[in-house]
């Protein structure tokens, strides 16, 4: 038989992007401990909707933890308590009857918010165009194996290219630092033979867009590595301090 | 701007300025600490070992130069890097808690860095901005710790000391890029053996002097 709890719930509400928002009070009853967190809200919203009151407005897309949509932080934690977990694959069940889960927005100046739990990462945006590329020309595909990539160098790349930039990372860190997003997507590259061309004009170019973005520094706190719903470790962090060096020391390029 | 005020401008510059400067003080207290330990050896031990350095001379002043230099560096970019990670966030979280990255060192590093600059300049004003024309160093250290005061103040010091270098030298070696599977647990493990080594090396000098000395 299913499990039910009644669980109370603080979100910041917040009506736009100037306005002033505050921690409101709303009671989630009889929630299945099956149900997602998203779910949850949207059981929530339901009693709302019906009496006549404004929903929470949070962002959602897939629901299954790979899209990078969602993501509020819950009790002081992004993505809430549960390692290598987005919001949505979040249950009900890591939770008690009787709780108190506060639920906040991300919170960074490089992240505004929009409204409630929804916030602003055309940041991120603007870091993969700073240099989240790589140029080919287009045309018949290359032959496979041409370019020999040794198994290890693969797994790596693939491990930081999980990224799904959800922006947990940054929500986490202690100084809203993007450090560990732009090192999973730095390593995505600088391990395959097609991002060596531009590695050194990418790290350069990344990190001078997120100091532009006014995201903090790193200090080491690993808080992102913790939060990370991917679990991309901060060795990833280690390898863009490694590949800005290359680029500011070592490259011609400015 | 040019390229090497804007590579050590930029937010990974800054934290390789920091990691470096921090690297030469780590070097530098294991230096003191060897030299402090010879107290251990009675009054002439150390007052010869006291001599000695002073015989260096000009290449004391040197050092002594490149040292100011390094912790202005590591101030200021320090208090620069706190400014900046502190407006980063405009509002705060209700609830803050930590998944489990952080560390009491790491949370704490603006201010134990803050205590030991207090420190540095107390400890200077103590034991090198005096006259010694007339008094040796033994003597010196001997009579600032009989006051009880001076011996809490200054172990209290070096368990700060400890808490900044057990974040700060794992740390610098991530900031140099220094993150390697087999390297990294022992450079963990090391930082961690010099903080104890540093608080009990430094802190247990004030304590030998006042109850054993």
């Amino acid at each position: 038989m299913t499990k039910t709890i009644n669980i109370t719930l603080k979100i910041w509400r917040q009506k736009g992007p100037e306005a002033k928002g505050r921690l409101e009070t709303a009671n989630a009853a009889n929630i299945s401990t099956d149900m997602s967190f998203l779910e949850m809200l949207d059981v929530v919203n339901e009693k709302l909707t019906v009496d006549g009151k404004e929903p929470i407005a949070f962002e959602s897309d897939c629901r299954e933890g790979i899209c990078g949509s969602c993501g509020c932080v819950v009790n002081g934690e992004a993505h809430g308590p549960e390692k290598g977990t987005s919001l949505c694959q979040l249950h009900m069940r890591h939770f008690n009857d009787g709780d108190t889960i506060v639920i906040e927005p991300w919170r960074a100046r490089a992240f505004p918010i929009i409204k409630d739990l929804i916030v602003d990462r055309a940041a991120l945006d603007d870091l993969i165009r700073a240099g989240g590329y790589i140029s080919v020309n287009t045309g018949s595909a290359p032959d496979a194996n041409t370019l020999p990539v040794p198994q290890r160098d693969a797994e790596l790349a693939f491990d930081a290219a999980a990224c799904i930039g959800c922006g947990a990372c940054i929500a986490a860190c202690p100084n809203a630092s993007a450090m560990l997003f732009v090192g999973a997507k730095v390593s995505h590259m600088a391990l395959l033979p097609q991002g060596r061309p531009e590695a050194a004009k990418r790290a350069l170019s990344m990190v001078g867009k997120m100091d532009d973005l006014a995201f903090g520094n790193c200090s080491n706190h690993k808080e992102c590595e913790a939060v990370c719903p991917k679990e991309i470790s901060i060795t990833n962090i280690a390898r863009l301090n490694r590949e800005y060096i290359k680029a500011g020391f070592g490259s011609a390029e400015k | 701007m040019n390229w090497l005020t804007q590579t050590l401008g930029s937010a990974i510059g800054k934290k390789l300025l920091m990691a470096i400067t921090g690297l030469s003080f780590i070097g530098f207290l294991a230096a003191h600490l060897a030299g402090n330990l010879t107290i251990y050896g009675g009054k002439d031990a150390f007052n010869s070992y006291a001599e000695h350095l002073h015989a260096l001379g000009p290449l004391l002043t040197v050092a002594e130069l490149g040292l100011l230099t390094f912790a202005l560096i590591h101030v200021l970019t320090g208090a620069l890097l706190f400014y900046q990670n502190w407006r980063a966030r405009p509002t705060r979280y209700a609830v803050d808690r930590s998944s489990g990255g952080r560390s009491i060192g790491s949370r704490t590093m603006p201010y134990t860095g803050v205590i030991i600059l207090a420190f540095v300049i107390f400890h200077l004003i103590n034991f090198s901005f005096v006259d010694k024309r007339h008094i040796t160093i033994f003597e010196l250290v001997a009579s600032a710790f009989q006051n009880p005061l001076y011996v809490v103040a200054y172990v209290a010091a070096m368990v700060v000391v400890a808490l900044h270098v057990s974040h700060g030298f794992w740390s610098l070696f991530q900031t140099l890029g220094a993150n390697h599977p087999k390297y990294m647990p022992a450079i963990t493990i090391i930082g961690l053996g010099l903080s104890l080594v540093f608080a009990i090396g430094f802190g247990f000098i004030p304590v030998y002097i006042l109850f054993i000395a």
